[in-house]
């Protein structure tokens, strides 16, 4: 069952692709739950987590997920390897293959490294991308729409996509790998996509994007009713680059307060991708109100990305074997 | 001395004619040609078109500094490969070509490879650093005679600078050729700003940092009556800009890239750097505008801003990627199949934008000549009849956009000052000798439109 090479962008889903893998997901979901959280489905497989950019919450989330299954995991990391006396991504990607890597999770600060990396021919193994620059991050894609589908469905979420479901992603959407990747799988998965953010953190043209877009983030709240809304992380070296003015500016017309915490909706999602800055784009009150799914995110991400690794790596074993 | 005589030859798509070449010159053209032509050497010429040697405004030959990626010899191969029998050399090499020494050296350099005209072109700032003005002077009187300057790949983009600039040169008649590109309005960037670099999330270079450096520089040739040259403009509102500018009368003169006239940023979507150019590629729209005005006169040249790069710093991920692409052998294809191949123009503006322009705006006094009696012998052959591999074979670099594309016209022949640097579709192996070869004398051009 497995159709998958490369997990590189949320665009590689089909729509019953991406519902099979949140299936899966919610199948390994109930291996986390037991009291021995194991599968011994990848026994023999070893797992590279590539980071040539720091992401401690990203790479244990890949950690954890391939040790849950059985695989063996290396953490390579740029600092204090070859990389950072230069060595090439070519280099290091034919290192890892004569190891005998069987799967890369890269996470990699230049656009579009993980799609190189798969088709340079340098490797064999299946590459999962765990971010590339400002490109896309699908496994978080994956984890955001699993939330979304087990908040709105709880134990009946298994084979439901997100039909009509009304999804804002407000914020540094510019330079937002988290937020591409959702609106592709969003998409994929029929949800309504909303877009808000100040025009300065938008691309200059947004038109090949099937989103709506807003300025105004108490206007959408109000007339859009969103269910679910996603803050990104808001990096403060983009003040310093004339994106916004001040963080004080920022948090009053982006940032997710106790005000518009009481505009949305009851069952309404409020998520983050994390780490969050608190008191910037998202209030401690937000942050830890019930409608706060962060800690859930974490969670899930453990199990999408068990998913991920399973689909890819796992050769022609079911998971109804699991 | 040598003697070949070319026959059946087209010039610029007349009726089959012969051309009887002696030493560096032509000699007779016609059924003068046949007559005087018994002892020459004879180069059968039927189906083939004659243009004038190609002239590239604008070519990277890296040397010196840049051994790795290009030599002066492989880059004038690579020129010869394509119909080029001039090429000027841009200024960022190592050390930087921003000193009558330096400059003296790429032309003796050319000069002892023997397979095309090295035209060096000298730096507008010293270091190409953009603070100080370059001895100008000094390489305008040099032995290479520089008459084009040029910061190319950096943006002389100081406003004082530039007025000083292009008011300096005057004393010599010389242009400023201007990479315009707004240098802040471009920080980190890797692509065309636009709707694929939004999806891509590749940090934009947006249109309007080349129009407006060309907007403000149009407006400062027009207040010092001077010649300002742009370089590979690439957006369809720099057309509109020089378009203005021409029809104001100021003395502006446009180049573009054989690339920027063929590709777009639908490319970057594979990632592969060898589409990684500067200014990047543009859109269909762009390029569909590009053409335009190359036909209609608004762009005086196609100049193939060649620019060689070792594998290593193309094999890589986006972001860590050199600019640039090689275009020598590739850039008669490309006119020929906008200009010829499409129907949309003819021969005539073939030898203008490849060779009378070029030669005109860097005061080549013996390249850029009609084919006729008297002229020199630079000359390049093209079967407009053959589709191809755009392959690039002569280039020491391999960074070539085209690979996997089919073009027409194939140049057969390369007749250098009277030396085929290229016949039957081979590069010669050795180049022309130096013999009489000092008279590279670049006094303003009699040739022209």
């Amino acid at each position: 069952m497995s159709t998958l090479k490369h997990l590189l962008s949320a665009a590689d889903l089909s729509r019953d692709a991406a519902i099979n893998l949140l299936d899966i997901a919610e199948t390994m979901s109930g291996v986390n739950d037991r009291e021995i959280k194991k599968l011994p489905t990848l026994r023999g497989k070893t797992v590279v987590n590539l980071f040539f950019e720091d992401s401690t919450r990203t790479r244990i989330s890949f950690e954890l997920a391939a040790k849950r299954l059985s695989a063996d995991v290396i953490n390579f990391s740029a600092k204090g390897s070859s990389v950072s006396k230069g060595e090439s991504l070519k280099d290091t990607a034919q290192t890892l293959e004569a190891m005998g890597a069987d799967g890369v999770v890269i996470r990699h600060s230049a656009s579009g490294a993980a799609y190189t990396l798969a088709h340079s021919g340098w490797i064999n193994g299946a590459i999962v991308n765990a971010g590339d620059g400002t490109h896309e991050h699908p496994t978080q894609a994956l984890l955001d729409a699993f939330t979304i589908r087990r908040r709105l469905h709880g134990g009946a979420a298994s084979g439901k996509a997100l039909d009509g479901v009304k999804v804002a992603i407000v914020g540094d959407v510019l330079h937002s790998r988290v937020a591409r990747s959702n609106l592709l799988l969003l998409n994929t998965l029929g949800a309504e996509v909303h877009l808000v953010a100040p025009p300065t953190l938008l691309p200059a043209d947004a038109s090949g994007w099937n989103a709506q877009i807003h300025y105004d983030l108490d206007a959408m709240l109000h007339t859009v009713k969103p269910d679910a809304v996603m803050m990104l992380r808001v990096q403060l070296e983009r003040m310093n680059a004339a994106y916004f003015p001040s963080e004080r500016e920022y948090a009053r017309v982006w940032g997710f307060n106790a005000e518009r915490l009481s505009l949305l909706g009851e069952k309404a999602l409020l998520m983050h991708p994390g780490p969050m800055n608190r008191g910037l784009e998202i209030s401690a009150a937000a942050a830890d109100s019930p409608n706060s799914t962060v800690l859930e995110q974490v969670a899930n991400g453990v199990s999408v990305r068990m998913a991920v690794l399973f689909n890819l790596l796992s050769g022609e074993r079911s998971i109804d074997n699991v | 001395m040598s003697k070949f005589l070319l026959k059946n030859v087209s010039l610029l798509g007349d009726a089959a004619t012969d051309v009887l070449i002696e030493g560096e010159h032509i000699i007779a053209v016609g059924g003068d040609a046949a007559a005087q032509g018994a002892s020459a050497e004879i180069i059968d010429c039927t189906g083939l078109i004659a243009v004038p040697g190609l002239v590239d405004l604008h070519t990277h030959l890296r040397e010196p500094g840049f051994e790795a990626s290009e030599t002066v010899l492989t880059g004038t191969r690579s020129a010869a490969a394509g119909g080029f029998t001039a090429v000027h050399a841009m200024a960022n090499t190592s050390p930087v070509a921003d000193t009558a020494g330096v400059v003296e050296q790429v032309w003796s350099l050319g000069l002892a490879a023997g397979f095309a005209d090295v035209v060096p072109v000298g730096a507008v700032t010293v270091g190409l650093e953009g603070k100080q003005l370059a001895e100008l002077a000094a390489m305008a009187d040099s032995r290479a005679q520089v008459r084009v300057f040029s910061d190319d790949g950096k943006c002389v983009s100081d406003p004082l600078l530039m007025r000083r600039a292009l008011e300096y040169v005057k004393a010599f008649d010389g242009v400023v050729a201007q990479h315009s590109q707004e240098p802040r309005l471009t920080e980190g960037a890797q692509m065309n700003e636009g709707v694929v670099s939004a999806e891509l999330g590749l940090a934009g270079w947006p249109a309007v940092a080349e129009e407006s450096i060309i907007a403000r520089d149009v407006l400062l040739a027009e207040h010092v009556g001077s010649r300002l040259h742009v370089c590979h403009l690439s957006t369809a509102g720099s057309v509109e800009i020089v378009r203005w500018a021409k029809a104001r009368g100021i003395n502006v003169t446009a180049e573009v890239t054989p690339h920027h006239l063929l590709l777009t940023d639908e490319l970057a979507r594979s990632y592969d750097a060898v589409y990684k150019v500067n200014p990047p590629l543009r859109t269909q729209a762009d390029v569909l505008a590009l053409r335009e005005a190359l036909i209609d006169g608004t762009i005086d040249i196609i100049a193939t801003d060649h620019a060689p790069h070792p594998d290593e710093s193309k094999d890589c991920e986006w972001n860590a990627a050199a600019f640039g692409m090689l275009g020598l052998e590739v850039a008669a294809s490309v006119a020929y199949d906008v200009l010829i191949g499409s129907g949309a123009s003819n021969w005539q503006r073939f030898a203008e934008v490849l060779s009378y322009n070029p030669a005109q705006i860097g005061r080549l006094s013996q390249q850029g000549q009609p084919i006729e009696v008297g002229s020199t012998a630079n000359l390049a052959l093209i079967d407009p009849t053959k589709r191809r591999d755009a392959v690039s074979i002569e280039s020491k670099s391999s960074n070539n956009p085209y690979v996997g594309l089919t073009v027409g016209g194939e140049v057969v022949h390369t007749i250098y000052r009277g030396y085929p640097t290229k016949l039957n579709g081979k590069v010669a192996a050795e180049g022309r000798s130096l013999g009489n070869s000092k008279n590279l004398a670049r006094t303003a051009s009699k040739a022209g439109k």
